[in-house]
């Protein structure tokens, strides 16, 4: 919890005037929190809170928070500035008690029943003051853990709120404990309705909870709500896959989009493809590294560093791969095959030899975690992100076919070797360049899959089959087609996964690849013209 | 290269073979270390080979085996299950090695099984898997489904009061069998079939929204929810990340993994982390001045003060410990002697206890039960009383229920019926 959750914390006990002579009692129940005894730790947890001593609120907000220690020089309870150590505060008496890391201190453990108990005991502590969003949190928990000692302050804090969404979540989650708890039965059949009115999963857990377990007029009721609720959840699951499909869609279109210019316009079976894409994602890696070290304030937009970074590296591999090995196989798809495959082996070893065979970490910066609820949408912003980035991705590249003179050269290339190259145009630098911007397109896209995928030597790998079929699928050599089968297939998969499971979910999805390719051999968007007949 | 150099060459090779061929036969007990270092599985093996060179180290600077120093023969089954059996009939029938450290996943044990049983060599296997076996030639030094699958749902059971149960595994023989142990184990206890989904997804899976989303649902029922997974390797880190994404928090819907120790959190952000569970017979965390030495020789081996120790390494630590008592004590290699000398034979394991080798082919292990902190490290929030011998058998499958693992009279057998006297 946040530091202003902290001084709020203080601030109230303050206000109740705590006595003095209760600080001499906290030591023991200090003791105990950094002890063994995980019964006795929750005992001391609902001393300390009784007590409403400002030291002990703030003793629990650093517990919850990971920053109530032991030290190990004199086993005296310590509150620390971060996780880590730093600053040190004696929690008995307030006093300031030098620093130390986090070597040199014991961490207060929870399980999750005692970290239950105390989100339970800080919501109580937390209610009435502080912004908005702390006083929502505070009666979330109270939700979630249906306390019955936190219905007195939660109904008192209700007839002082004045914000409507708070005093909303609130009153749900007043509702809840009402629900759950032996009072009178109106009173519980209203709190049904209150809970129902959420209308998520959360409120539908426990209505059905409350269902199973209630006086038959209570359980009708709340079984009513949840029925209401079940039917709202079947529209919007349908939507959340979907969402979901898009989402796939997206993550297939980046892994593809490189390899529709590399397989699709130039005809290269490139095995390597994934390799750039890991390539891509060790780029991130190694900037991210990079910036801890001598940026910290630079991490949070290390991405938009590596995205460039990560086309020009593995655009210049690219174009090392395609001068010293793919150009002297050009026209013997076989031989490319075989040779790239090679090629993603060695390029695999390589990463593993320098950077070790274990998963590196690559964090997600704030903006790109969590979640935004959309009329009960659930949608992650580091996927919305990805999504966004595809399109921005796949526009670009249309531009660059389409519009540019680089484009239009690659294009005639393509289409008639010979014939570009007696108007001009130096077609082995074209065949060089078009495989550098194929490659460096999926050194960006290994960049956003570093923030969803582990990035491990082994990352290209699982990508390669996906993207083949992504391409085969949507018409070689049509950029739209790429795009409309990375959607179709993002989407039939997770529509298949909860009706099919993941593992027969692929496998119907390859079947009816098989059978599409067997009824249109150049998939969606056949590309028409002379190139085909060639 | 001219001639002259060529048969140069081909002398000095000749020459050096001929002086040191010999004398490493004579001098030497060979050990042979199976461990993939490149494919797939080397994100987790590439560990174990480098513990056993450490422990074959550590045994040569306290003189060896025998009078003789040991020699570490390491080859490279490079993730793929048929190179294993290749591998190791290399490593028995021309590397001659006295007893081999290997495999990982269950495929790759069950590829060398016959190589081994054919050529009577010694399998030290130190990988939690899913029991239902025993042979003569193999050790399992790793966990076996009730010393690590078991008590971890009696813990949820207990401790959390869960009552629903989400199985999911990766698609392969180790989490189906051990799900189809769970299965039965939970409806004889009276789990309602609808209270058990269980879900497979394919190796490396890295799209876990649906899945995710579904878990979710089923956890809304009202009921205490908790995931039990056996999702191998890679397909953990997008799987936790998504339930971090979703805003299911361990508070809400515990997950406890079977494979996930911490080098695989070494790799990753542990933030969403934070509480859920994970079922060993050792944590890097365990305090005990053991360990304490243990991760401080490993760390000053690997030259990395933030190097990890995990469960199958101390399994690898057991099993080589054991067989070199047990070497000492038969006073030869010989496979048959070593294998009698092993039943019985104890040794220290990292967690304070003595670990026991059965009849059965299987060691006694305490069971922990660890909530993963900030840092990746597990904090204990369970451990048996007392070490939990293996069973190779799981009493719960009605067939394998029937069949007893005993190497000793009146069984010699891995998996029997009924007893045969002579």
């Amino acid at each position: 919890m946040s530091p202003t959750l902290r001084r709020i914390a203080l601030v109230l006990l303050l206000a109740l005037g705590a006595p003095a002579a209760w600080a001499q009692d906290l030591a023991a129940p200090l003791q105990a929190l950094v002890g063994d005894d995980l019964a006795a730790k929750g005992e001391a947890m609902e001393a300390l809170a009784r007590t409403g001593d400002p030291r002990a609120a703030a003793a629990l907000q650093a517990l919850g928070d990971g920053r109530l220690f032991q030290r190990k020089s004199d086993r005296k309870v310590v509150i620390a500035a971060t996780t880590r150590g730093g600053a040190l505060t004696d929690a008995a008496t307030g006093a300031a008690a030098g620093s130390a890391t986090a070597a040199d201190l014991d961490e207060a453990n929870l399980n999750n029943r005692l970290r239950r108990q105390l989100s339970g005991l800080l919501g109580s502590l937390t209610l009435t003051l502080g912004d908005a969003a702390t006083r929502i949190a505070a009666a979330e928990s109270i939700f979630k853990t249906r306390d019955a000692a936190a219905l007195a302050p939660l109904t008192a804090a209700i007839a002082a709120e004045k914000d409507a969404r708070v005093r909303r979540a609130m009153e749900t989650a007043r509702a809840a404990v009402v629900l759950v708890t032996d009072g009178a039965e109106a009173e519980r059949i209203a709190a049904a309705a209150t809970v129902g009115a959420r209308g998520d999963r959360d409120a539908l857990g426990l209505l059905l909870q409350a269902a199973n377990a209630s006086p038959p007029a209570v359980a009708a009721a709340a079984r009513e709500a949840a029925a209401t609720i079940q039917r709202r959840l079947v529209m919007l699951d349908a939507a959340q896959n979907v969402s979901y499909g898009i989402s796939l869609g997206a993550v297939l279109l980046l892994a593809a989009v490189g390899l529709a210019i590399t397989f699709g316009v130039m005809g290269v079976i490139n095995m390597a493809h994934g390799e750039m894409v890991m390539l891509g994602a060790y780029t991130t890696f190694v900037i991210q590294d990079w910036c801890r070290t001598a940026a910290p304030q630079l991490l949070d937009h290390s991405l938009f560093l590596a995205i460039p970074l990560a086309f020009l590296f593995t655009a210049a591999v690219g174009v090392l791969l395609e001068r010293s090995v793919i150009r002297w196989l050009y026209g013997r798809p076989l031989e490319t095959l075989l040779a790239t495959w090679g090629l993603s082996l060695v390029i695999q070893q390589a990463v593993r030899s320098v950077f070790g065979p274990t998963n590196r970490e690559v964090s997600n910066p704030t903006w790109m975690s969590g979640q935004v609820d959309v009329y009960g949408l659930t949608l992650t912003w580091s996927r919305l992100w990805i999504i966004v980035f595809a399109a921005i991705v796949f526009v670009v590249l249309l531009f660059v076919l389409k519009r540019t003179a680089f484009g239009l050269q690659m294009r005639a290339v393509t289409q008639n070797r010979a014939m570009a190259s007696s108007m001009g145009i130096r077609t082995h630098r074209v065949d060089a360049l078009t495989f550098a911007l194929g490659s460096g397109v999926a050194g960006i896209a290994g960049v956003a899959l570093s923030q969803i995928d582990n990035v491990s030597p082994n990352l290209g790998q699982s990508y390669i089959i996906d993207s083949f079929m992504v391409v085969v699928f949507g018409g070689v050599g049509n950029l739209w087609g790429t795009l409309a089968g990375a959607l179709t297939l993002g989407i039939a998969n997770k529509l298949l996964e909860p009706m099919a499971g993941a593992v027969l979910g692929k496998i119907a999805i390859l079947v009816f690849i098989i059978l599409f390719i067997q009824r249109r051999p150049r998939g969606l968007f056949a590309l028409r013209g002379r190139a085909v007949e060639a | 290269m001219n001639m002259k150099t060529a048969s140069a060459f081909a002398g000095a090779a000749l020459a050096a073979a001929a002086m040191i061929g010999p004398a490493v036969a004579q001098d030497t007990i060979k050990v042979g270390i199976l461990h993939s270092l490149s494919g797939t599985m080397a994100i987790s093996e590439t560990t174990l080979k480098d513990v056993m060179l450490m422990l074959i180290e550590e045994q040569n600077k306290k003189g060896g085996l025998l009078g003789k120093k040991l020699e570490a023969v390491v080859v490279d089954p490079a993730s793929n299950w048929p190179l294993f059996a290749e591998k190791a009939r290399e490593l028995i029938s021309q590397q001659k090695v006295a007893a081999v450290f290997g495999c990982w996943t269950s495929v790759s044990r069950k590829s060398v099984l016959p190589v081994f049983e054919e050529l009577n060599s010694l399998l030290f296997y130190p990988v939690q898997y899913e029991g239902e076996e025993s042979s003569r030639n193999v050790f399992y030094t790793g966990a076996a489904p009730n010393q690590q699958a078991i008590p971890a749902v009696d813990y949820l059971a207990s401790e959390e009061k869960v009552v629903r149960w989400v199985l999911a595994g990766t698609d392969y023989v180790y989490p189906r069998t051990t799900n189809k142990i769970l299965e039965a184990y939970l409806k004889s206890k009276g789990v309602k079939p609808e209270d058990i989904m269980i879900n497979y997804t394919p190796f490396g899976h890295s799209d876990w929204q649906s899945i995710v989303a579904e878990i979710k649902k089923f956890g809304s029922a009202g009921k205490k929810t908790a995931v039990v997974s056996t999702i191998n390797g890679d397909a953990n880190v997008p799987f936790y990340k998504e339930l971090g994404n979703q805003g299911i928090k361990a508070t809400d819907i515990p997950v406890v993994a079977f494979s996930v120790g911490e080098e695989e959190l070494a790799g990753i952000d542990t933030k969403p982390l934070l509480g859920h569970l994970a079922a060993w017979n050792y944590f890097m965390s365990v305090k005990d001045p053991v360990n304490d030495a243990f991760i401080k020789q490993w760390q000053a081996f690997i030259k990395n003060p933030k190097r990890v120790t995990n469960d199958p390494m101390e399994a690898h630590y057991i099993g080589f410990t054991m067989w070199t008592q047990a070497v000492l004590q038969a006073g030869t290699t010989d496979v048959n002697a070593v294998r009698q000398a092993m039943y019985g034979q104890k040794a220290k394991n990292l967690t304070g206890g003595i670990s026991v080798m059965g009849v059965n082919h299987h060691i006694s292990k305490p069971v922990l039960i660890g909530e993963i902190k900030g840092d990746g490290q597990f904090n204990t929030v369970w451990k048996t009383k007392d070490l939990v011998p293996g069973a190779a058998w799981s009493p719960y499958i009605p067939e394998s229920a029937k069949l007893t693992a005993d190497w000793t009279y009146p069984w010699v057998c891995g998996g029997c019926e009924k007893p045969k006297y002579n």
